[in-house]
């Protein structure tokens, strides 16, 4: 008769040897370094053009995410419909993403549709027009678009505890009203467009089942462009932080709200910070999964909210630890205290070894799964490359998960986990 | 075309494994054949806050979470008007901790008044965070109460009604587990670096002696045809006038379902589709626009929703949908349309496929409409739709009499 009650034997993941699947480069005759992970059950590409064109090098708010999002919209020889309409006949999906440093367009497309795209692409790179009424339509939309966002507590308070954080003038901290907007001009796009896609410093990312004559055709498209190697690319374009002075506030944007939107957070160093690998387990305990202790007091003990995490802000040149969650209105407080007394409980006690276990070989077993694919391989290797660090920054990454100690965590706790040292926004 | 093998336990339990060297994670997916619209009218929601006490705790596994966290795995489940699916992933040399769990629960689940308290409250939460706090977020309701008259799609999968969720008993959840959570009532997707006679030997041994239960027979009546155009007017405190229109569309299996997937693609999908191109950028008269449809295994809603440019008209907006409409209606779409949608097509199919997880969730979805097997042959059907199909079916789905209309005003 089968013994239910005894759990079956496991090998635990701390115990695997994880290897991250390698990624090829090659240097382009104009200097940029194109990376590819090939590998893949499925004749998929993913092709990923990164530049140095994120808010962080705008000198006027919208113009680094408009520039970005407007790139499709029109080249000298087609229009924003002919472009369309040429990678949607292939099947293919070119999305753009503007983020606090970078800037980026990524294709989609089966394999064997990618050299009838890439000439598309480039052109995107080498001629776009920026056209009014392209940019008075974009405009119309994304301010209605806007407010309708800013009746919602969640979006409200995602921009608001950045603005706390890093201050209102910050890349990070920085939001748009709908007015905004329409300061954008296509002129401002016109010369982003110049310095930062043109003639930028780009680095390019492939990953899927490779063609065998994709690398001669991606030198042939774009290792002639006037760009630069990332490597040449100074960042320092020095921004500095300003956080606020009121440290707890309160907006109301609905007086009739059913619940909170409740942000706390403090900042944070980055990625090259020894603290920084130890407080991403340390976060794993506290917020960072279904299991953590967040998760367990205030949604599966007192049902106070859908969810609670907290997680490590992913910008390059500075972090933040942040805790979010939309909890009922009227035990918002009640929330806000269990987080304070989960910190000070991390300050006071040594993390209990099998609870610590369990962190490890659930964040063993995650990265073991966040590997399983080449665009996910990719991902890894891209996030590594971006922020200056190594393949060896990976794997001591993963033995400090493995090795870490309670000590040390508790040590990292009363470090950081101080109430005082944290923004905390309410939004109803 | 991947690898495929299926088997039936002798208490009816249907278990479809897929072999998968390439990756060292397996997938045990158990889809349960319950979804909202097995519900009683009066107590709706209830599908969606069972899946809730599915991670409370079963008999013998009292911590659902901490084993399989343990084995460097993860877990998570979704329901839907038609379905209910919990999935794990883990480092495939744990597959058995899965075996273990999932087998737990089917076989009883620990029912506690604790557990059904605290869900009780998170579901609300989860009902307040996506309909009640958020503009817009009482479309729903309203439209499929005025598509629906008879079929439980009527209602949305959250419930009809937050305090039909805060009066759910210990004695409904119950009587819920021990009519739905049989294995004849399941399928169990195995997928992966996993190997078919290890799967046989662990379905066995963990799933082979939950009794059988009595098969649940399911006797929904299908929605009578609509027979005159449906209008209704919703004012609230929101920014922007916004337009909603559905249309009764075919059931998963039968071609009308592919045909009306590929007019959504022609109509709504990307920024060379039609409503986007003409209405968002030449006419100016939408700020953004969309049709989708929802996916469903009985007769579904084909959808067309918009937020309107401050200024503009609703009048003007119905029209300049009519127009477009119209227009597929009279002249059907060209043979470079045609192409364009299915490329799309392709290229979805085998984005979706390379995770190993989505691979799992689509075989347990195809075995519920019939057969695993579906998950080649089904999407040959798309690769069949002609031109002139497209045609019929657009004069078929937008008759006049077939739309429910619903215009929402902005107050402000």
């Amino acid at each position: 008769m089968l013994n239910r009650t005894i759990a079956p034997p496991i090998t635990e993941p701390v115990n695997f040897s994880i290897k991250v699947p390698p990624c090829e480069k090659m240097i382009l005759e104009n200097g940029v370094e194109v990376y590819m992970v090939n590998m893949g059950t499925e004749d998929t590409l993913q092709i990923n053009w990164v530049f140095f064109a994120g808010n962080w090098y705008e000198e006027k708010k919208t113009v680094a995410a408009s520039t970005n999002y407007l790139l499709k919209n029109g080249t000298t020889s087609r229009n924003a419909f002919e472009i369309n309409e040429h990678f949607e006949y292939y099947g293919a999906y070119l999305n753009r993403s503007c983020y606090t440093e970078t800037a980026e367009v990524t294709l989609h497309c089966l394999s064997k549709h990618v050299n009838n795209l890439l000439p598309a692409v480039a052109e995107l790179f080498t001629d776009a027009t920026f056209p009014q009424e392209e940019r008075d339509t974009y405009v119309q939309n994304s301010k209605q678009r806007l407010k309708v966002g800013l009746q919602k507590s969640d979006f409200v308070a995602g921009r608001l505890i950045d603005a706390r954080l890093f201050g209102e003038a910050h890349p990070y901290g920085k939001y748009n009203m709908p007015e905004d907007y329409d300061q954008l001009l296509c002129e401002d796009m016109r010369s982003f467009y110049d310095a930062h896609y043109k003639n930028g410093h780009c680095i390019v990312f492939i990953a899927g089942r490779i063609p065998d004559d994709l690398p001669a055709e991606i030198e042939k498209t774009f290792g002639q462009l006037p760009w630069q190697s990332h490597r040449l690319h100074s960042t320092e374009k020095s921004h500095i932080v300003t956080p606020s002075f009121e440290q707890k506030s309160l907006v109301t944007i609905d007086p009739n709200g059913v619940q909170a939107a409740i942000r706390i957070a403090r900042p944070f160093p980055n990625r090259h910070h020894p603290d920084f690998m130890k407080a991403m387990v340390l976060n794993n305990v506290f917020g960072g999964f279904f299991g953590s202790r967040l998760m367990a007091n205030i949604r599966e003990d007192k049902g106070y909210t859908y969810g609670i995490y907290s997680y490590l802000m992913n910008h390059i040149h500075e972090s933040g630890w942040m805790i979010s969650t939309e909890a009922g209105r009227d035990v918002s407080q009640a929330t806000i205290d269990e987080v304070y007394k989960e910190m000070e409980l991390l300050r006071e006690e040594p993390i209990d070894e099998e609870e610590l276990q369990i962190v490890r070989n659930y964040m063993i077993g995650t990265i073991l799964g966040d590997l399983d694919g080449p665009f996910q391989v990719i991902a890894r290797w891209r996030n590594l490359i971006l922020n200056k660090l190594d393949e060896d920054y990976f794997y001591r990454s993963l033995d400090v998960i493995k090795t870490v100690s309670a000590e040390e965590l508790q040590e990292l706790s009363r470090k950081y986990l101080k109430p005082e040292e944290f923004y905390e926004l309410v939004v109803i | 075309m991947i690898q495929l093998e299926k088997f039936t336990l002798p208490n009816g339990l249907r278990v479809v494994v897929n072999e998968d060297p390439s990756t060292p994670m397996a997938v045990v997916n158990v889809l349960y054949d319950v979804g909202s619209k097995d519900e009683n009218p009066e107590k709706t929601g209830f599908a969606h806050l069972f899946e809730h006490l599915m991670f409370g705790g079963s008999i013998n596994v009292p911590d659902f979470e901490t084993p399989l966290q343990m084995a460097g795995g993860e877990n998570n489940a979704y329901t839907s008007a038609d379905l209910t699916n919990y999935y794990i992933q883990l480092p495939s040399e744990n597959l058995e901790t899965a075996f273990w769990m999932e087998s737990d629960r089917m076989l009883s689940l620990d029912f506690n008044d604790k557990t059904l308290e605290v869900q009780r409250k998170v579901v609300s939460e989860e009902f307040k965070e996506h309909y009640l706090n958020k503009p817009y977020g009482d479309v729903w309701f309203k439209m499929r109460e005025m598509a629906y008259k008879e079929h439980p799609y009527r209602w949305l999968t959250i419930g009809k009604d937050l305090s039909h969720i805060e009066n759910a008993t210990l004695e409904d959840v119950k009587a819920f587990f021990f009519k739905h959570y049989t294995p004849s009532n399941a399928i169990l997707v195995v997928a992966g670096q996993v190997k078919l006679e290890e799967v046989k030997r662990l379905a066995e041994k963990w799933f082979g002696d939950i009794p059988a239960g009595e098969k649940y027979v399911r006797n929904i009546a299908p929605e009578p045809t609509q027979k005159e155009a449906r209008r209704m007017e919703v004012t609230a405190a929101v920014p922007l006038d916004a337009f909603y229109k559905c249309w009764h569309m075919e059931s998963r299996l039968e071609k009308g379902y592919f045909a009306a997937d590929l007019i959504t693609e022609v109509l709504g999908g990307g920024g060379s589709s039609r409503l986007y191109q003409t209405l968002v950028k030449e006419k100016k008269l939408f700020s953004g626009i969309e049709c989708y449809h929802m996916g469903t295994v009985d007769h579904g809603l084909l959808t067309i929703e918009g937020k309107l440019v401050k200024g503009v008209t609703m009048t003007e907006a119905e029209k300049a949908v009519d127009e477009i409409i119209e227009k597929l209606k009279q002249d059907g779409i060209s043979e470079k349309e045609l192409t364009k949608i299915k490329n799309k097509t392709e290229a979805a199919i085998a984005f979706e496929d390379m995770s190993v997880m989505a691979r799992a969730n689509s075989l347990a979805f195809y075995e519920l409409l019939g057969d695993a097997a579906l998950f080649h042959s089904d999407r040959e059907k798309y690769f069949a739709i002609t031109a002139e199909d497209i045609l019929q079916y657009s004069r078929k789905i937008f008759a006049v009499n077939n739309s429910n209309t619903l215009c929402y005003f902005s107050s402000l």
